[in-house]
C-alpha cells in the first residue's frame, strides 16, 4: 500500500529524513519509536505534505500513485490520515462545517453526491460513538478549550469520519491519562480491517499495549537503523535508546 | 489640490433661493452657522491626524450634480417588492439619490417615520429641537452637508413605543455623476425601542456617485436602539458618512457599521456617552478588495459614571485594498466605574493591501476598567495546514478561516435573520461573488 523508498527531507535547508525505506501493506500496524529529534514528526509532516518542508530525494507512492506530487488536500482524498500530535484550534469554524467541508470534498475527489444535512448529522452520529465523543465537543468550534484528551479523541473521531485507508497517528498518546488512552485506542483498533493500515509514532511502549503492531522499526537520526517484531518495542521500553545509539554510532 | 468647499460654497451662494425654498425652516436655520464653518475649514487632506488614508478633500473634488431643484428621482423607480429579510420591517424607506419615499401603508406602532417635510406638518417640534443639536458642525464635512441637506428621514419613537424594525434602502441610479446629500433623524424618548437597517447599494455601476451621509441619533432614558449600516456598492461610489449618538441614563445602543464592496468609504462615529449606566457597542465590520479604500474613525466619549462601551472592529483586506481605523475613547474626570474596550483585529491577505491603525485611550479617570487591543495579520498557516490535511481544499479552507475571523462581529447582531443573512453574504463575498441577498430585485 504504502511504499517509501530512499527518502530524504530538509527543513531550512537542513536534511532530517536521510534515507527512509518503508513497505506498509494491507491489514498491517507499523510502529515507529526512536528518541526526540529523530525525524519521527518530520516523516509524518512530510508525509502529508506540510508545505515547511522539501523533499530533496527518493519517493512515496501510496497504492502505486506519487504521493509527493500531489497537494496536502488530494493526498487525503487519496486516503491519508494524519492524527496531529498537536491538534490545531480553529475558533470560528464549527466541527459540523469543518467535517462537512472535508468529508463532501473527499466524496467530489470521487465523483460521489454530497451528503444531504440528515445523512451527515446520521454519520457524525454513528461515528461519534467510537471515540465517546460528546456531542458538545461536536457542536463546538474545531478543537477550541478541549482537553489534551478531548482533542486527539476528535482526532480519531475525524479518522472515522474520512474512513483512510493509511493513518498515521503522531504520538497519539501524549498527554493522555489511562482512561483516555484505552479509550482512543479502542476507537483505532474498532476502525482496523484488512483494507487499511496504521503507522503509529510514539516514544513509549505503552501505546502498543492497546494497539498491537506487527512490525517495530526504530527511527535514529532520519534513517530506519533496526525493524523488529514488537518484542523490539519492550527491549527499548527496558533499556532505552542509548544502546541503538552505540550500536549506530560504534 | 484646490479646496474642493469651494465649488459647494459658490453652489449655494448661487442657488440659495432654491435650495431654501424646498427645505423646512429647521434646515435652513443652520445653513449660516455651516457657511461660516466652511469659509474658514478644509477638507482634510490625506496626512492630517485620523486621516492618515484618506484624502477628503480628493473625494470631494469631482463635479457631481446636486438635485438642487428637488427633481423626483424616485420616479422611474417602483420598489414594488418587500426585503426578504425575514421579521424585519415589511415596509422599506427607499431614498433614490436624495429623494426620499416613506410608504404610506406602515402599520401604526406609535412611532413616526416621515420626510423632514412631512414632519413640519407631523411633528415640528421634534425636528425643530433635534435636528443640527447631536452633529458637529465644526467637522467640515457635516457642515458641508448641512449647507446643502434639503430634506431628510426623521424617525420619532416616542415614550414606551416599541417601533417595528425599519429598513432604509439608499440607492443610485441616476445617468450622472450625482452627490447625494443624506441626513438621517433619529429621536427614540425614555424606554422607547427601535431597531434601523439601513443598506447602501449602487445599483447602476457605470457612474460616480457620492453620498454625503450625516445621521443623528438621540437614545433618552433607558431607550433601546440597534442601528445596523451595511454597504454593498461599487468601486465607482463615494461615501462620507457621519454618525453622531448621544445616550442619556439606562440607555443601550448598538451601532453596527458593515462595509461588504465600496469605492472610498470613510465612515466617522462620535458617540456621546452623557447618562450614568449607559451601554454602547460599536461594531464594525470591512471586507475589501481590488481598488477599494475604507476607513473607519470613532471617537467615543464617557462623559457620565458606571457606562459601558464595547468597540470592535475588523477588516479584510485583499489586493491592493486600504483600510484605515482610528479610534479614541476618552473617559472624562468624574467618569468612575467606567467599563470599555477597544478592539480593532484586521486579517492582510496580500502583499500589496494596506491596514493603518491607530487605537486611543485617553481616561482622566481612577477606578475605571479600560482596555484596547489591535492587530495586523496573516491567516493561521498551521489552521490551514490541519485544514488542507483533511481533504479541505487551500481556496475552502481560506473562506472559512475568513468567515470564522468575521464570525463574532456577526454573531453581535442582535436581529437573528439579519445574524443568518450576514453570514451568508459574508460566505458569499469571501468566496468572491456579489454579497448581495439571493432575491434582491434591486440587483436583477
Amino acid at each position: 500500500m504504502l511504499e517509501i523508498k530512499d527518502l530524504h527531507a530538509t527543513i531550512e535547508g537542513k536534511e532530517i529524513l536521510r534515507g527512509i525505506n518503508l513497505t506498509v501493506n494491507a491489514g498491517e500496524v507499523h510502529a515507529i519509536m526512536g528518541p526526540n529529534g529523530s525525524g519521527k514528526s518530520t516523516l509524518s509532516a512530510v508525509l502529508t505534505g506540510h508545505p515547511a518542508y522539501t523533499v530533496t530525494q527518493g519517493t512515496v507512492t501510496l497504492d502505486g500513485r506519487d504521493l509527493l506530487a500531489l497537494s496536502p488536500e488530494d493526498r487525503a482524498h487519496e486516503g491519508l490520515f494524519l492524527s496531529f500530535q498537536y491538534p490545531v484550534e480553529i475558533p470560528g469554524v464549527s466541527m459540523v462545517n469543518f467535517m462537512r467541508a472535508a468529508l463532501n470534498e473527499k466524496r467530489k475527489y470521487h465523483g460521489q453526491e454530497p451528503l444531504n444535512a440528515a445523512q451527515f448529522l446520521k454519520l457524525m452520529r454513528e461515528k461519534r460513538a467510537i471515540v465517546e465523543l460528546d456531542n458538545k465537543l461536536a457542536s463546538r468550534a474545531v478543537n477550541e478549550g478541549f482537553s489534551g484528551g478531548e482533542k486527539k479523541r476528535n482526532e480519531i473521531f475525524q479518522m472515522a469520519m474520512l474512513e483512510p485507508r493509511l493513518s498515521i497517528l503522531d504520538e497519539t498518546d501524549s498527554g493522555l491519562d489511562i482512561d483516555a488512552l484505552r479509550v482512543v485506542a479502542s476507537g483505532v483498533n474498532k476502525l482496523k480491517s484488512q483494507e487499511n493500515a496504521t503507522i503509529v509514532i510514539t516514544h513509549y511502549q505503552r501505546l502498543l499495549d492497546y494497539i498491537k503492531p506487527d512490525l517495530v522499526h526504530v527511527l535514529y537520526k532520519g534513517r530506519i537503523v533496526r525493524t523488529g517484531g514488537p518484542e523490539l518495542a519492550l527491549e527499548l521500553e527496558e533499556k532505552g535508546y542509548d544502546w541503538i545509539k552505540e550500536e549506530f554510532e560504534g | 489640490m484646490e479646496n474642493s468647499l469651494t465649488q459647494y460654497i459658490e453652489l449655494y451662494r448661487e442657488q440659495r433661493q432654491a435650495i431654501e425654498a424646498a427645505a423646512p425652516a429647521a434646515l435652513n436655520a443652520l445653513r449660516g452657522k455651516a457657511l461660516g464653518v466652511l469659509e474658514t475649514a478644509r477638507l482634510p487632506r490625506k496626512g492630517r491626524e485620523d486621516y492618515e488614508a484618506t484624502d477628503l478633500n480628493a473625494i470631494f473634488a469631482p463635479d457631481y450634480g446636486v438635485n438642487v431643484n428637488r427633481v423626483n428621482l424616485a420616479r422611474n423607480f417602483t420598489p414594488a417588492f418587500t426585503c426578504d429579510l425575514p421579521n424585519l420591517g415589511t415596509t422599506p424607506i427607499y431614498v433614490v439619490g436624495d429623494t426620499i419615499v416613506v410608504p404610506d401603508n406602515r402599520p401604526d406602532d406609535g412611532a413616526i417615520v416621515a420626510t423632514f417635510a412631512q414632519a413640519r406638518q407631523l411633528c415640528p417640534d421634534v425636528l425643530n429641537r433635534y435636528y443640527g443639536a447631536v452633529a458637529r458642525l465644526d467637522d467640515a464635512a457635516t457642515a458641508l452637508n448641512t449647507l446643502l441637506a434639503q430634506d431628510g428621514l426623521l424617525v420619532y419613537v416616542p415614550r414606551g413605543v416599541k417601533a417595528r424594525p425599519l429598513q432604509l434602502i439608499n440607492l443610485f441610479n441616476a445617468g450622472a455623476p450625482t452627490m447625494a446629500v443624506r441626513r438621517v433623524l433619529i429621536v427614540a424618548e425614555e424606554q422607547a425601542r427601535l431597531q434601523l437597517l439601513a443598506c447602501d447599494h449602487t445599483p447602476n455601476t457605470t457612474q460616480r456617485y457620492l453620498s454625503s451621509q450625516v445621521v443623528e441619533i438621540v437614545a433618552g432614558k433607558g431607550a433601546t436602539i440597534d442601528y445596523y449600516d451595511m454597504e454593498e456598492s461599487t468601486p465607482l461610489t463615494s461615501r462620507v458618512a457621519s454618525f453622531y449618538l448621544t445616550q442619556e441614563a439606562d440607555s443601550n445602543v448598538l451601532v453596527d457599521a458593515i462595509t461588504l464592496d465600496c469605492g472610498t468609504t470613510r465612515n466617522d462615529f462620535y458617540l456621546d456617552v452623557a447618562g450614568e449606566r449607559a451601554e454602547s457597542h460599536l461594531l464594525g465590520m470591512a471586507i475589501a478588495g481590488a481598488g477599494q479604500h475604507i476607513d473607519n474613525h470613532t471617537f467615543i466619549d464617557h462623559r457620565a459614571p458606571r457606562c459601558t462601551s464595547r468597540e470592535m472592529f475588523k477588516y479584510i483586506l485583499a489586493d491592493n485594498a486600504i483600510g484605515a481605523f482610528a479610534g479614541k475613547i476618552l473617559v472624562r474626570p468624574g467618569c468612575p466605574g467606567t467599563d470599555a474596550y477597544q478592539g480593532n483585529r484586521n486579517l492582510v491577505t496580500s502583499d500589496t493591501a494596506r491596514m493603518y491603525t491607530k487605537p486611543q485611550l485617553e481616561i482622566y479617570t481612577d477606578d475605571v476598567k479600560c482596555a484596547h487591543g489591535s492587530t495586523i495579520g496573516q491567516l493561521d498557516e498551521d489552521a490551514l495546514f490541519y485544514m488542507r490535511s483533511r481533504g479541505i481544499s487551500f481556496d475552502t479552507a481560506r473562506t472559512l478561516l475568513m468567515q470564522a475571523f468575521m464570525a463574532d462581529v456577526i454573531d453581535g447582531v442582535r436581529i437573528d435573520s439579519l445574524k443568518d443573512r450576514l453570514h451568508h453574504l459574508v460566505e458569499r463575498r469571501l468566496a468572491g461573488e456579489a454579497a448581495t441577498c439571493d432575491n434582491c430585485p434591486i440587483h436583477r
